[in-house]
């Protein structure tokens, strides 16, 4: 993930000394970009083994409320984040994907554990599917089996650094018109249909590296 | 004027409704479905899907050596790793004729009970989050887990998926301050339980949606295999540490807690009851471990080298009390390093047989509470 | 507790000729017998083994093997274990369901992973895959779409 930090067209030395005299000078992107970061409401939505990890970070010992995404939302259309948390096997993948389309722009995906990543331990299954970004696109990738809570956090601010990268005229969900649907697999035979999705994933290509 | 009472209105016929809860649901423990038909609120048919977690545990355990499976078994019923370890190891045992010395016996023992505690104070800290009692309850839970979590990390060096049992022994012998650690929070934890009885074992609300809610029969329960704490709150002091004798559970005293109605409040306060048995177990298992090797040479043989370790002909059912009922392994040998035939008969999903018959005549959210007292790890139903 | 020479001698008397066999401490009951046998060992006073505790389906590539754990409540013994055998292209064999409740999900496993087509159960559907799926993935003949390397390697 290409994190460039923000380059905000305001001089700093102007920025602080202004903030000296009680004034506050900031551009809309940044105020845009902080609001979004500092409240990133997360899906309730565990899948595996990783889901009690998520829970333990939302408990009091990690606490992730102290980065604003501790209040995890049952239902995906008040959602920002969908922390994919454990094995997606192919019974499951439509209604990720189902989930993913229903949350609102500007959504975030985080991959929590090496089965969501990439199938993990169980990649060698019949009913695994190998990598919850065959289908939607994902914007950590978190490895470990399964992560600890602390790395939780520090997937979460990686995210929050890539928001804090967004720039209204580039990033795509500051245009007009954006909606992004990402087409359902379906049940066949032996599997899924189609494998995955030309769109976001191509196969062979490494999965870049995030945490 | 004088007022008269209307006529009371006949009752409308209304539409069964059909509502399907889950998989992705807040109180349904992981990617559990229930296709339900409502008659209002009323539920007059549940049937349970599953399937969404089936990770095919099975077929990868008979392409990989005995021992390779171990670190698969931590993610069956991922809140217990040990327990489940155990069962694996213990049928391995049985298959291979393995001795395990005596110092790993109370080592198992030991972590066992003490999964047994994580176990049921997150079941009670989930079902109260199902009857509404929104994460506090859990807030409460976690922290206690995230004691005996550090526990564990220091002895196998992973807070969840711990894959800290070898065939005829242990992976390694506990740090110098695990004993010393672990007698800390067997102190503490009676307080611990008294403070979360407080606030729950005579509280009106709770009392109000559970009892008589869900109300198994002894006879159900028995024909359907029910098994755990679950079987124990109809009546039935059905224990396997007690009629097994498996490891060296004979040795401790303690006594198998049973329920009297089968209703959703037994099996809340059975389980609480079983911590405390658990407690008098781990009280008595650090006082007395031994010192001594924790895994044995031929055991330590095969875990060097698990390709070499090739158990006789036949086959094997092994089975342990687990927190959440009885945890079997079904293990075929053909005389080569892999499993011919590996089938784990997971309690909770035996457990959901059931589900049906609970939950009929009562309310919709009465479903929600009665599938939480049956505690289930979609790891462990769908493997 | 009854060892499993005296269970199967006790069924060998009560079934003359109906071709149980011993196996290891299994007992093996042909398909035929099945669904009387296993009323005999659940009403019979003498055993009354009430609880089955496991059902499970093995594929041997000549036959296929369904083996139950069977456990007595009242008496406290157990486990006795049953294996029965069918015919891998035909797989048929009597559910027993009806007699213990337990085996209702366990058959249905049974039957979606290992493919044994269990007579007379209420509910005969896959469990665990999707309903459109064609293949039994615990027979050892299975190929998965994905698959990366030969079955039976490491």
């Amino acid at each position: 993930m290409e994190t460039a930090a923000n380059t905000s067209e305001i001089d700093q030395g102007l920025k602080s000394e202004l903030q000296k005299k009680g004034i506050v000078v900031t551009a809309i992107q940044d105020l845009y970009n902080w609001g979004r970061r500092s409240s990133i409401w997360p899906l309730q939505f565990g899948l595996a083994c990783c889901a009690i990890e998520m829970i333990a970070t939302a408990c009091a010992r990690y606490d992730m409320d102290r980065f604003g995404a501790g209040l995890f939302r049952a239902s995906p259309r008040q959602a920002d984040l969908m922390i994919v948390a454990g094995t997606v096997t192919k019974k499951m993948a439509p209604q990720v994907v189902r989930l993913y389309n229903q949350m609102p722009e500007p959504k975030y995906c985080i991959t929590m554990g090496a089965c969501s990543i990439s199938g993990g331990p169980f990649k060698d299954g019949y009913n695994v599917l190998r990598g919850i970004d065959r289908y939607i696109p994902v914007d950590v990738h978190l490895p470990g089996c399964p992560p600890r809570p602390e790395a939780l956090l520090h997937g979460l601010m990686k995210l929050q650094e890539k928001i804090d990268s967004q720039v209204i005229e580039k990033t795509e969900w500051y245009q007009k018109g954006l909606k992004r649907e990402f087409p359902v697999p379906e049940f066949g035979p032996n599997g899924l249909n189609p494998p995955y999705n030309p769109e976001v994933f191509t196969p062979g290509q490494q999965r870049p590296i995030t945490v | 004027m004088e007022h008269t009472l209307s006529e009371p209105t006949p009752t409308l016929d209304t539409q069964m409704l059909e509502v399907n809860l889950g998989p992705q649901h807040p109180s349904t423990h992981g990617v559990f479905r229930m296709n339900v038909t409502l008659d209002g609120e009323t539920i007059v048919k549940l049937k349970p899907v599953m399937g969404y977690l089936h990770r095919n545990h099975e077929k990868l355990a008979e392409n990989m050596t005995w021992l390779a499976s171990m670190p698969f078994t931590d993610r069956l019923d991922y809140i217990c790793s040990m327990t489940n370890n155990f069962a694996y190891a213990l049928a391995v045992e049985k298959l291979a004729g393995l001795e395990v010395p005596e110092r790993a016996q109370y080592i198992r023992v030991i972590v066992a009970e003490l999964t047994r505690l994580v176990n049921h104070t997150l079941l009670i800290g989930f079902l109260l989050n199902d009857l509404g009692a929104f994460f506090t309850p859990i807030l409460y839970a976690f922290r206690e887990r995230e004691k005996i979590l550090d526990l564990f990390e220091t002895i196998s060096g992973s807070r969840m998926m711990c894959n800290f049992f070898r065939f005829g022994g242990v992976k390694q012998d506990v740090t110098e301050d695990f004993i010393p650690r672990a007698k800390d929070i067997i102190q503490r934890y009676p307080k611990f339980l008294d403070e979360f009885e407080q606030l729950l074992t005579t509280n009106e609300i709770l009392m109000a949606r559970c009892q008589n809610v869900g109300i198994l029969s002894k006879e159900l329960a028995v024909a359907s295999g029910i098994s755990g704490p679950m079987l124990r709150a109809t009546g039935v002091p059905y224990d396997i540490r007690k009629v097994d004798h498996y490891s060296i559970y004979d040795r401790f005293a303690f006594r198998v807690p049973i329920g009297a109605m089968g209703d959703v409040y037994d099996r809340y306060f059975v389980r609480i009851l079983e911590m405390r048995e658990s407690i008098k177990i781990l009280e008595q298992a650090v006082r007395e471990i031994p010192e001594g090797d924790f895994l044995s040479a031929k055991g330590a043989a095969g875990a060097k080298a698990p390709r070499t370790f090739k158990p006789p002909k036949g086959d094997v059912y092994g089975r342990i009390e687990a927190p959440k009922g009885e945890l079997g392994f079904y293990l075929v040998s053909d005389g080569s390093p892999k499993p011919y035939r590996y089938h784990v008969r997971p309690p909770s999903f035996i457990n959901l047989t059931v589900l049906e018959d609970m939950t009929l005549g009562h309310k919709v959210a009465d479903a929600v509470a009665i599938l939480g007292s049956i505690d289930i790890v979609l790891g462990e139903v769908d493997r | 507790m009854k060892s499993p020479e005296d269970i199967y001698h006790d069924l060998e008397a009560k079934f003359p000729g109906a071709g149980i066999t011993r196996e290891g401490n299994a007992i093996v009951v042909p398909k035929e017998k099945w669904a009387e046998t296993a009323v005999f060992l659940k009403e019979n006073p003498e055993y009354a083994l009430d609880y089955l505790s496991c059902v499970t389906g093995v594929d041997y590539k000549e036959y296929l093997e369904c083996v139950y754990h069977l456990y007595s409540l009242q008496k406290k013994t157990g486990l006795v274990t049953i294996k029965v055998r069918t015919d891998r292209q035909k797989s048929e064999l009597p559910s027993v369901t009806p007699i213990w409740r337990s085996a209702e999900f366990q058959e249905r496993e049974a039957y979606d992973l290992v493919g044994i087509h269990f007579q007379g159960h209420p509910d005969l559907r896959r469990i665990l895959m999707w309903d459109g799926f064609q293949h039994h993935p615990l027979r050892k003949d299975y190929v998965q779409e994905n698959q990366d390397r030969p079955p039976g390697e490491f």
